[in-house]
Parts: structure tokens; C-alpha cells; sequence
């Protein structure tokens, strides 16, 4: 089964404000109580977005102007906590393609790249700029482009960072890597034989 | 200089570098849990894939185990399913499954170490974030999400890039009253809740020499929340002694050999580590947490900083801790009036932890305004908690005692905190609607300090209420 090859994104973006956001809050664990991930966009964020009477919050997720947006922008340690690759399946299921932060927790990042969805870093400074030019102009669009290393909006562009394997699968189309480790099965083995706990 | 452990487990378990560079590892054991799995058996079915290794994988029920009414079927049907897709999924492999009529269910980085599947030199890994537990017996242990549990179900590895090694040395004596949970949540206060992204820390000096199996695992536990995605500590002779004779050690010729090659596995003292951090035990007091992510913490007594004084980047989320928390800063947290106290958990749901409380509370009640559960984290803790008669002095005191389970840590089950409750607990995370009311607040601490509050009822230095005997 050959795999899209990722080499850019293209979409409006929405912030996310906030450093240190956990899986947690990107998918509640009450929501994880299901035996697939089907679902799981309509819960996105759901105690962000939702006050405890079930009516909508200010936040930007509920933004009129922000509806459709297809990346998502917010601050550093993104998707820190748990494991639960819900979070990533969460946004991916809401119609997002790619998140953009200040640094990500490293699970998250695994759980996201291998699901197809690029997660590339900006500094500080860069993350802040393409966050207000975002808030101005919600309507437009911006490109994360791995292949040249950049994010382009307006008539912008800034270096994106991004680990060097990541990028690598996500643009030759293997960010699934079960059928590669399937191959080598026979490597596999003589592992095993070698443990002698196995 | 020579190789550290993690460098040596790491290449024994090498299978392959891949296209992208980097490493397909082998996953020597694999522990699964019915919210993670359940997707991952899924996606195999639909590629038609069997487990390639049934034997290698072991399974427990924890997180949406009701702990009042364990008869089944359970009130909540989304919980029953879980149970049921489990059960199907693990018969339908062959992999053993602690159930909870096995009397061995319990929280899966409980249940791991107690049955001895847990090992040193391992290559161990769960589709849960606090798999770094079962580094305390000098295993390479780390959380993964559900695409890679099917990886592991389909072929025993894993695609991983390898991490950089941060020594961790706490030299010195703790004081009185302070315990292992102490420890690492003053770890992460210093070195931050991303400090440790693409490190594994290992943690070693003089602390964890003299640590109990059981205290290491606390530390090792909560590696996780300072962004380290596994924590170890060098296997010695209380790991062995800890692991001799339960049911999945090694048995006779085999141990002593095993033995002799877990002590090989042990990283040198020339060691090379990326980096070293000391931290001096005399300098680390009762710590608690005061907002929303567990690098938030403070010794108790000190007030909460004021938010100028912090490092820039940690000034937004302090913000907007405080006014979720509804704390101010230069506030003390000491005599704020808590509504539940919870004790349990991977971090402090084990027989020494319930032990340790049990030995506060004996005579003495919980406050009126507190709501106090107790939780064992495996129906074995449970059974011997309760032949040594601590149910009955939780309960004499107003606790809970309850069956095992996660509980109240993220109340996938019916535990759950209410409205803005304040919880004083055990466990490891205090996000924002962790304990499940989306706008209920967490103070982390140790389960003596835990104790100190439910007593009390209200945040309570415990050095202070037990006076001696919270030495
Ligand atoms: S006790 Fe809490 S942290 Fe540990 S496995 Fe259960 S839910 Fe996760």
C-alpha cells in the first residue's frame, strides 16, 4: 500500500494559544472510552470549547473566521502528558493536516508523524509573528513546505525546524513504517535469538 | 569512556536502520491495556496480521475499572465494551490477559513489576506514557501510542530514534518527611516539564542507592512528566533481590545467569552521558504542586513565585495556572482547605506507599469537609494491604477503601472530582480536568503529605502534623 508522500501543506490556520498543552486537554479521557477512533474530531479540544453547560466558549476554536482551518498554530511542549495517539487522531479526524509550534513532546510527535501529520517547530519570536498575522487574516492561506524547509505566508518565509527522519519519511511516503518492519522479519528473528529472555 | 546502559540495551535490541535513518528496535515485552489496544487490534484485523509474538505481550484492565462495583456488567457500557474487546482480542491471540477474576489485575505498571515480567536489560513498551516506570529495574521502557502497538503486535519492533542520556545524581541524605515522590517532583521543578525532550534521564547517587524498589519506580514513573520518555536506574542488588522468585523471573540456572548479565548491563562510572545534573538531597523538602502542569511545584511553606520572578517562557502558563487554580502568587498552600484526597496510582498506589499512610492515620479521622479514597493499584496490593489489616485502618479513619484500579488519576471511571473541587493526590498529573471535572484542580504530593491533608483537611505540612512520626 503506497503512501501519500507529504512534501507541503497548504490551509488556514488557526491559534491555539498556550504553552505546555497536554493530550489531555486535546482529547479528555472521558472521550477515550471507545473502541475506535471514529468520532473523536467532534471531542477535539471539547473542554476548550465547551463550558460546562455544554454552550460554546470564546475560544478561537469556535471562531467563525477560523472555521476550516487545517493547521494548527499554538506554543511550546505541545502534546505533552499522555500517550494516548487520540490526540493526534482527534485533530486529524477535526480536518487538521499539520500543527505548527514552538517545540512538541516527543511522543506526540512520533504518534502524529507516523499518522501523516507534519509537526514542525518556529521560534519563539517567528511562532508570534505568523500567530497575529493570523488573527488579521484568517481567511488566507499558508504553506508548510518540507521540502525547502520553510513556512510561507504572505510574502513571508521562515525557516521551519524539523527532525531530519521525519521529514525524510513523511516526504518518500513512509511515515507508516509497519510494512518496512514487516520486511525485515528475518533480521527480526535473529534478535530475538539472540535474547535470552525471548 | 564506556557505554551506558541505555547505549547497551539499545544495541543488543538493534534490528535495522531504516530508509529514513533511523532504528527499528526489537520490543523484548509488551504490555497492553484495554484503552490503547483496542485500535491496534483493529488495524491488524484489517490488514489480515496475526501477533507475531503472543508470548512477548501480556495484558491487564486498569483505567475504566469501576473500583465500588467491580460486578460486571458494569454500569457504564462503554466500559463493558472495553472489557469485552480486550478479552476477545487477547483470547483470539493467545496472549495472557490478567483479568480481574485472575486476581493479578491491577494497574499495568503495578502489575508488570510485581509479576516479575518487568526485568532489567528489557526493551519494554506500552501504549501508555508511564511505562517509564519499569525503568527503576534498569530497563529501556517508554510509552508509545496506538499505531505503534500495532507495530509491536505485528513484528515485536518498533521504529525509534535514540535518545540522548542526561545523569541524574541526588548525593546527600534526604531529610526527615521527605519521600521518593519529593524527589521527582523537585526535579521537575528545576529542570522544567519539557527539560527532558529527547533525553532518557538516569537517575543514580546516593538516594537511589539506599531507594526501595518501590520508591524507585516512583521516580522513574514521572520521568514522563519532565518531557524524558524513559528514566532508568541501574540494576543492583535490590533490584535482584526484589525480582527473585516471582512468578515470571527467571528460575534457577537461569537466574544466576541472568543476574550475571544484568550486572554487565549496568552503565560504568565513566559512563558517557550527554550531560550530568547533582541535586543535593538535603536541599529537597515535602514538594507540592500549585498549578496545572507538574513542574509547578513548590517545597511546602514556600509561597507560590510571583510571576515576574519566573524564566519568561514559563510566565504565560504560570498565569494562566493561577487563575485556573484560583491561587495567587506570593500565596501559601499551606491551610488551603481541600475536598477530596486521592491515594493511589502508578506513582503511589503500591503495598509500601498504603503502608507508609496507613502508619499516619492509625487512631486518628479524616476531616468532615474531605471526601478520602484509598486505592490500591493491583488486586494483589489489595489482598495484602488487606492481610496485614490496612483496609481496616483506612476505613476506621473515614477512607474509601476501594478495588484497584486507575480511579481517580484521570477518572475514566465513575471517580471523578466535581465542579472546582481541590484534590490533594497521588498521582502524577494535575492538567486541567484531569481528574475528571473539566474544571477540577489537582495538588500533586507524596501519599504521607496526602494523609497530612485528609487529616487535616487542608494542605498540611505532614512533618509538622505527625511530628516524629512523619519522619
Ligand atoms: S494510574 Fe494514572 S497515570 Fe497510571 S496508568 Fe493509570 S491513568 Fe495512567
Amino acid at each position: 500500500m503506497a503512501l501519500e508522500k507529504i512534501t507541503a501543506t497548504t490551509g488556514r490556520a488557526v491559534p491555539v494559544p498556550g504553552d505546555d498543552i497536554d493530550t489531555d486537554r486535546i482529547i479528555p479521557a472521558r472521550f477515550m472510552k471507545c473502541v475506535t477512533f471514529d468520532g473523536l474530531g467532534e471531542y477535539m479540544f471539547y473542554d476548550v470549547r465547551k463550558k460546562e453547560d455544554g454552550s460554546d466558549t470564546g475560544h478561537n476554536l469556535n471562531k467563525k473566521q477560523y472555521q476550516g482551518a487545517s493547521i494548527l498554530i499554538s506554543g511550546n511542549n505541545f502534546g505533552c502528558g499522555s500517550s494516548r495517539e487520540h490526540a493526534p487522531q482527534a485533530l486529524a479526524k477535526a480536518g487538521f493536516k499539520a500543527v505548527i509550534a514552538e517545540g512538541f513532546a516527543d511522543i506526540f510527535l512520533g504518534n502524529s508523524t507516523q499518522l501523516g501529520m507534519p509537526c514542525v517547530t518556529l521560534g519563539h519570536e517567528d511562532r508570534l509573528q505568523l500567530s497575529q498575522w493570523v488573527e488579521k487574516n484568517p481567511r488566507e492561506e499558508i504553506t508548510i513546505d518540507l521540502d525547502t524547509q520553510q513556512i510561507r505566508y504572505a510574502d513571508k518565509s521562515v525557516a521551519l525546524g524539523i527532525p531530519a527522519s521525519n521529514r525524510q519519511a513523511l516526504m518518500e511516503g513512509k511515515w507508516d513504517p509497519l510494512q518496512e518492519l514487516i520486511e525485515n522479519q528475518e533480521k527480526v528473528e535473529v534478535v530475538a535469538r539472540s535474547l535470552s529472555y525471548v | 569512556m564506556s557505554k551506558t546502559l541505555y547505549q547497551k540495551v539499545w544495541d543488543k535490541h538493534s534490528v535495522d536502520q531504516l530508509s529514513d535513518g533511523s532504528t527499528q528496535l526489537f520490543i523484548g515485552t509488551h504490555l497492553i491495556h484495554e484503552v490503547t489496544s483496542p485500535q491496534a487490534f483493529g488495524m491488524l484485523e484489517e490488514r489480515g496480521l496475526r501477533v507475531k509474538y503472543p508470548q512477548r505481550t501480556f495484558a491487564t484492565v486498569d483505567h475504566i475499572v469501576p473500583t465500588n462495583e467491580i460486578s460486571e456488567p458494569y454500569s457504564d457500557p462503554l466500559a463493558q465494551k472495553m472489557i469485552e474487546a480486550l478479552r476477545r482480542n487477547t483470547e483470539y491471540q493467545g496472549i495472557t490477559f490478567f483479568d480481574t477474576p485472575t486476581g493479578k489485575q491491577g494497574i499495568v505498571h503495578i502489575v508488570g513489576p510485581e509479576q516479575g515480567i518487568t526485568q532489567p536489560g528489557m526493551t519494554i513498551a506500552c501504549g501508555d506514557s508511564h511505562t517509564s516506570t519499569h525503568g527503576a529495574f534498569g530497563a529501556i521502557a517508554f510509552g508509545i501510542g496506538t499505531s505503534q502497538v500495532r507495530d509491536v503486535l505485528a513484528t515485536q519492533t518498533l521504529k525509534m530514534n535514540k535518545l540522548k542520556v542526561r545523569r541524574i545524581n541526588v548525593t546527600g541524605k534526604l531529610g526527615p518527611g521527605v519521600t521518593a515522590k519529593d524527589v521527582i517532583l523537585h526535579i521537575l521543578k528545576e529542570l522544567g516539564v519539557n527539560g527532558g525532550t529527547g533525553y532518557a534521564y538516569e537517575y543514580g547517587g546516593e538516594v537511589f542507592d539506599n531507594f526501595t524498589m518501590e520508591e524507585r519506580m516512583t521516580v522513574c514513573n514521572m520521568s514522563i512528566e519532565g518531557g524524558a520518555r524513559c528514566g532508568y536506574i541501574n540494576p543492583d542488588e535490590t533490584t535482584f533481590a526484589y525480582l527473585k522468585g516471582r512468578p515470571y523471573a527467571p528460575q534457577g540456572a537461569d537466574w544466576d545467569a541472568s543476574v550475571e548479565e544484568w550486572k554487565s548491563l549496568a552503565s560504568q562510572d565513566d559512563a558517557d552521558y550527554h550531560d550530568v545534573v547533582d541535586f543535593d538531597a538535603s536541599q529537597i523538602s515535602p514538594t507540592v504542586t500549585w498549578g496545572i502542569n507538574p513542574g509547578q511545584g513548590i517545597a511546602i511553606g514556600e509561597p507560590i513565585p510571583q510571576v515576574k520572578d519566573l524564566a519568561p517562557e514559563l510566565q504565560s502558563s504560570a498565569t494562566e495556572a493561577l487563575e485556573y487554580m484560583g491561587f495567587s502568587q506570593g500565596q501559601k498552600l499551606e491551610g488551603i482547605p481541600v475536598d477530596v484526597v486521592f491515594i493511589g496510582s502508578c506513582t503511589n498506589g503500591r503495598l509500601s506507599d498504603l503502608k507508609e499512610a496507613a502508619r499516619m492515620i492509625q487512631g486518628r479521622k479524616v476531616a468532615p469537609n474531605v471526601t478520602a479514597l484509598c486505592v490500591p493499584g493491583s488486586q494483589i496490593v489489595a489482598k495484602q494491604a488487606e492481610e496485614i489489616g490496612l483496609d481496616k485502618i483506612f476505613t476506621d479513619a473515614g477512607f474509601q477503601w476501594r478495588q484497584a484500579g486507575c480511579s481517580m488519576c484521570l477518572a475514566m471511571n465513575p471517580d471523578k472530582l466535581v465542579g472546582r473541587q481541590l484534590c490533594a493526590s497521588t498521582s502524577n498529573r494535575n492538567f486541567k480536568g484531569r481528574q475528571g471535572s473539566p474544571t477540577g484542580r489537582t495538588i500533586l504530593m507524596s501519599p504521607v503529605m496526602a494523609v497530612a491533608a485528609a487529616l487535616e483537611g487542608k494542605i498540611s505540612d505532614a512533618r509538622k502534623v505527625f511530628g516524629q512520626k512523619g519522619e
